[in-house]
C-alpha cells in the first residue's frame, strides 16, 4: 500500500505514456520530458505563490502584525490577486533602453532557474532528468544566471540598475566558489556527480536511529552551513541582499521593469531558492529519506518538500530578523572566512574517509574543523573592538 | 531526429558566431559570444560528452563571458555606442578557422579514429585527470592556488 502511494507520481507517468505505444519512440520520449516538465512546472508555481503569500504571513507574524488576511480565506488567495495586478500593469520599456537584451534578460533568468530544478530527486525513482553530472549541470545553469542579471542591469540603460547588477555580480561570483567547493567533499565521498547516487548515499541508519545523512558528521555539518550561506547570497535574499537595496538604489537591476517582467523576476528569484535549498537537502539533509525508520511508509516526495520548506522557513526566518549587510562585509565574509572554511570542508572529509568512516573519523574531522575555525577567528581578530569607522573617500 | 539537431545547432551556433564577430555594440557581441558557447555546449551534449559541455557553459558563460563584461565596463566609457565597422574580427576568425582547417586536415590520425567503446562519462575522466594527467591538474591546482592567494592579498586591508 504504502509503496503504491510512495510511487503514485511515477505509476501515473508510466500509464500516460503507456497509451503511446503506437507511437514511435522519440514521440514518446519527447512526451516523457514534457510530462517531467509539465509536472515540476506545475508543482514550482503553484510552490511560488503559496511560498508568496506565507512569507508575508510569517514576516507579519515576526513583525507583529496580521499580513494578507483579506483576498479569500486565510488570505490564501492573495498569489491570485497579486498575479492578476502584474499581468494587468502596463509594461514600461525605457525610451534609452537596449530593447532586445532589456527584453531577453528576465527570460533567460527564468529559464536558467526553472532549469536548474530538472536535476533534483524529488522522491524514490522521481529525478525528472537523470544527468550523469547533476550537480555540474545544475552550477553550470546556475552560473548563466550572472549573465542574466547583467543583461537586466545594462539593457536597462539606468545608474540603478548597473549598480544593482555590479553588485549582483560582485557577490555572485564570490559565493558561487565556496557553494561549489563545500559541495565537494560530499561528491569526493559518494564518488559520484549524480544527485540519485549522492541520496542513495545516505540511506540507513548508525546505531539503528541516527539518519546516515552527511549533515551529521563534522565535515557535512560545516559544509551544509557554508553551503546554506552561500545559497543565500546566490538567491540575493536579506542579509544579502545588497543588489536590490530598496533604501538605496531602488530595485538593483529590477528598477525598470514592470508589470509581468518584473512578476518574472521575482519568480526566478524564488524558484532559485526553491532550487539551492532543494539541492542543499539532497546534498546534506539525505534528501527524500525519512529521518526515522519508522516513518518510512511515508511517501518520500513528502520528506523531501518537508525538508524543502523547512529550509524555506529559515529564509523567511532570516528575512524577518536580520539587518542588511554592508557590500564591504559581504566580500570580507566570503573571501576571509568562508572560502577557507570550504577547502576546511575538502581536507576534514579526506580526513574522516581515511580514518575510517567511524567515530574515530568523526572526531578526527571535527579536529580538524576546530582547529581551522579557531585560527581563522584568531587571524581575523573577531574580538577587535570596533572603533568609530573612517570613511576615505577617493580624491 | 539526432543529424537534424545538429544541423539546426550548428547554424544557429555559427549564426551567434558570426554576429559575435560582426555586431557594432560590444556588449551586444558578448552576449552573442555566448549563445555560441551554449551552441557548442549543445553540440558537445549530443555527441554525449555532457562532462566537456557542461564545463564549457561553466567556464565560458560563468567566468570568461562575465569577466569580459566586466573588462569591458571598467576600461571603457563608450560603452553603448557603436564602434564603427570592424572587419578585423571576422579577418581574424576567418584566419583561425584556415589555420585550424588546415592543422587538422594535415594530421594523420584524425582521420583513423578508433570508435569507443565505452561512452566518454565524468568518472572516466576523473580517473584519467587522477592518473595520467595528475601532474598537469596539480600544475593546474597550484597555479589556482597561487591566484586565489593573490585575490586574498588585494582584498587585505592596508596596515595604517
Amino acid at each position: 500500500m504504502s509503496k503504491s502511494v510512495d510511487q503514485i507520481f511515477v505509476s501515473a507517468k508510466q500509464w500516460l505514456l503507456s497509451q503511446l505505444t503506437a507511437a514511435p519512440s522519440w514521440v514518446v520520449q519527447i512526451a516523457s520530458s514534457l510530462a517531467n516538465i509539465f509536472a515540476l512546472l506545475a508543482v514550482f508555481l503553484t510552490l511560488f505563490a503559496l511560498m508568496s503569500v506565507l512569507e508575508r504571513k510569517i514576516l507579519g507574524r515576526i513583525q507583529n502584525r496580521y499580513g494578507p488576511n483579506r483576498v479569500g480565506p486565510f488570505g490564501l488567495l492573495q498569489p491570485v490577486a497579486d498575479g492578476i495586478k502584474m499581468l494587468i500593469k502596463e509594461d514600461i520599456v525605457p525610451e534609452r533602453a537596449d530593447k532586445i537584451v532589456h527584453f531577453l534578460a528576465p527570460i533567460l533568468i527564468a529559464a536558467a532557474a526553472i532549469l536548474a530544478l530538472g536535476v533534483i530527486p524529488y522522491g524514490r525513482n522521481m529525478t525528472p532528468f537523470t544527468i550523469d553530472g547533476g550537480i555540474l549541470f545544475f552550477f553550470a545553469v546556475g552560473s548563466t544566471t550572472e549573465l542574466a542579471i547583467f543583461m537586466a542591469g545594462w539593457g536597462s540603460n539606468n545608474k540603478f540598475s548597473m549598480l544593482g547588477a555590479m553588485r549582483a555580480i560582485a557577490q555572485m561570483i564570490s559565493y558561487e566558489l565556496p557553494l561549489i567547493i563545500t559541495v565537494l567533499p560530499v561528491v569526493m565521498v559518494v564518488g559520484s556527480l549524480t544527485p540519485d547516487r549522492i541520496v542513495a548515499a545516505q540511506a540507513g541508519y548508525t546505531f539503528g536511529f541516527v539518519p546516515r545523512w552527511f549533515v551529521f558528521t563534522p565535515w557535512g555539518a560545516t559544509a551544509f552551513i557554508l553551503f546554506f550561506v552561500s545559497g543565500l547570497v546566490e538567491s540575493n535574499r536579506t542579509p544579502f541582499d545588497v543588489p536590490e537595496g530598496e533604501s538605496e538604489i531602488v530595485a538593483g537591476h529590477m528598477t525598470e521593469y514592470s508589470g509581468f517582467k518584473y512578476a518574472t523576476f521575482f519568480m526566478a528569484e524564488y524558484i532559485g531558492m526553491f532550487a539551492i535549498t532543494g539541492l542543499a537537502a539532497t546534498l546534506f539533509l539525505g534528501g527524500w529519506h525519512s529521518p526515522v525508520s519508522a516513518l518510512e511508509f511515508i511517501p518520500s516526495y513528502v520528506w523531501f518538500f518537508a525538508k524543502l520548506s523547512a529550509l524555506l522557513f529559515v529564509y523567511i526566518w532570516l528575512r524577518g530578523t536580520l539587518p542588511r549587510t554592508r557590500v564591504d562585509q559581504i566580500m570580507n565574509f566570503a573571501w576571509k572566512f568562508i572560502l577557507p572554511m570550504s577547502f576546511t570542508c575538502v581536507i576534514a572529509a579526506a580526513v574522516w574517509h581515511y580514518a575510517g568512516r567511524g567515530l574515530r573519523g568523526w572526531l578526527w574531522s571535527l579536529l580538524v574543523i576546530a582547529i581551522v575555525y579557531n585560527a581563522l577567528s584568531m587571524l581575523l581578530d573577531t574580538q577587535r573592538k570596533f572603533a568609530p569607522r573612517i570613511y576615505r573617500f577617493a580624491e | 531526429m539526432s543529424s537534424a539537431a545538429v544541423v539546426i545547432i550548428a547554424i544557429l551556433t555559427l549564426a551567434a558566431a558570426l554576429a559575435a564577430a560582426t555586431l557594432q555594440k560590444l556588449m551586444h557581441a558578448t552576449l552573442s559570444f555566448a549563445v555560441a558557447v551554449v551552441g557548442v555546449a549543445a553540440l558537445f551534449f549530443l555527441l554525449g560528452a555532457e562532462f566537456v559541455g557542461l564545463v564549457l557553459v561553466f567556464v565560458y558563460i560563468g567566468a570568461v563571458a562575465v569577466l569580459i563584461v566586466f573588462t569591458i565596463l571598467l576600461t571603457r566609457r563608450d560603452v553603448g555606442k557603436d564602434r564603427g565597422a570592424n572587419w578585423g574580427g571576422p579577418f581574424l576568425a576567418v584566419a583561425v578557422f584556415g589555420a585550424l582547417t588546415w592543422a587538422i586536415l594535415k594530421t594523420q590520425s584524425v582521420a583513423i579514429v578508433a570508435p569507443h567503446d565505452r561512452a566518454v562519462t565524468v568518472k572516466r575522466i576523473g580517473e584519467a585527470l587522477m592518473t595520467s594527467y595528475v601532474w598537469p591538474l596539480q600544475c593546474v591546482g597550484l597555479l589556482l592556488t597561487a591566484a586565489l592567494i593573490g585575490a586574498l592579498v588585494l582584498v587585505m586591508e592596508e596596515k595604517r
